[in-house]
């Protein structure tokens, strides 16, 4: 009895796992693209950086965050200065903190897999995450779980493959990359079509093409998302007041 | 730059990388109650974040000069346009993907 108990179990569990997995996996398929593209680059940019593809490797499983390991290399073959390498990752990655603060109602009460949730956060599965609808009857930590494993699984391989073929590749990819920017064209999209007021989207939006023209295309992130926290923290009160506009003078 | 010092630099990067990522979940612990301002900012800002990460990716087109942009507006217009006939995430990306490699690798 004790048997049959714990492998009815056991099969249970393996039909939650496959289930989140099943509905996990076609929301990561753009994603795959993207990351074996970008991926690939950045192997070969290693390479012909001079480093084995040991270093794409090791350094996509535990950075995991893309556009900070490009910088990474520039960091490797510049003079030493570990401070220097610190600050510039906080700066570049500081919108993991908006993407945290989103997060913390969802990252939250799956026991271990919370940890590799929130380490693995990158872009496009914080992206995923916040915005998927997940299937009634599928566990959610399993689902985010798979979006993120998924994910560094295809950056993983991507890089690794990268650095060590990186010089035997040729096809013609140019403008794979866009698929990067038409699914966050797609989420953008979804969103906008759920919410009811676009305040923040255009916020969003407005802001950071004003703070790109200003600040040009490397230092345009700290200030757009200083001045869209500002802004939203304006307009924060008067939307929490629900409706009575602001109140604002006396 | 010698190895240790390769593996110090990497570990700096790590380091700041997992740091930005806990930072909020830390701050904010479950068993204690969220600030009203956190919980706000928590609900406006996502909308906000992913038209910072449209224009992120879109950061070195420029306007004036080269293709000026004409592609990615076309294949945004695209996948807009895919999105709101068939609301199918992959058919909208794909197609707006392709669009795209079409444009740069065609005509511009």
């Amino acid at each position: 009895m004790e048997g049959e108990k714990t492998c009815a179990g056991g099969r249970e569990q393996k039909k939650v796992l496959r289930d989140a997995f099943q509905a996990a996996f076609p929301h990561t398929i753009p994603i795959f693209a993207g990351f074996w593209f970008l991926g690939l680059t950045y192997g070969i940019y290693m390479n012909v950086s001079g480093f084995s593809f040991w270093y794409p490797m090791l350094m996509s499983l535990t950075i995991f965050a893309g556009s900070m390991e490009f910088v990474t290399v520039n960091l490797l073959v510049g003079a030493f200065d570990p401070l220097q390498a610190l600050a510039m990752t906080l700066m570049i990655n500081a919108r993991h903190l908006f993407y945290g603060i989103s997060m913390l109602g969802k990252y939250r009460g799956h026991g271990w897999k919370d940890v590799y949730l929130i380490f693995g956060m990158c872009d496009e599965s914080f992206s995923i995450n916040y915005t998927a609808e997940i299937p009634e009857g599928v566990d959610r930590g399993w689902f985010m779980f798979f979006v993120t494993l998924l994910n560094q699984l295809y950056w993983f391989s991507g890089s690794t493959l990268g650095g060590i073929f990186g010089s035997l590749i040729h096809f013609n990819t140019k403008g794979l990359d866009f698929v990067m920017t038409a699914m966050f064209v797609v989420i953008f999209l979804e969103q906008w079509l759920k919410e009811k007021r676009h305040v923040s989207a255009l916020t969003g939006i407005g802001l950071s093409l004003l703070c790109l023209l200003a600040f040009g295309p490397e230092h345009f992130i700290i200030p757009a998302m200083l001045a869209i926290l500002g802004t939203l923290t304006l307009l924060g009160k008067p939307m929490e007041a629900d409706g009575s506009s602001g109140g604002d003078g006396k | 730059m010698t190895l240790t010092q390769q593996i110090i630099t990497i570990g700096m990067v790590v380091l700041g990388t997992v740091l930005t990522r806990f930072l909020p979940f830390l701050l904010f612990p479950a068993d204690k109650p969220t600030p009203r301002y956190i919980q706000y900012l928590g609900k406006a800002l996502p909308s906000a974040v992913f038209g910072l990460l449209v224009v992120y990716c879109l950061k070195n087109v420029s306007p004036l000069s080269g293709s000026h942009g004409i592609p990615e507006f076309l294949s945004i217009m695209a996948v807009a346009a895919l999105h709101l006939w068939k609301r199918q995430m992959l058919i909208s990306i794909a197609g707006g993907t392709v669009c795209y490699m079409l444009l740069v690798q065609l005509v511009f």
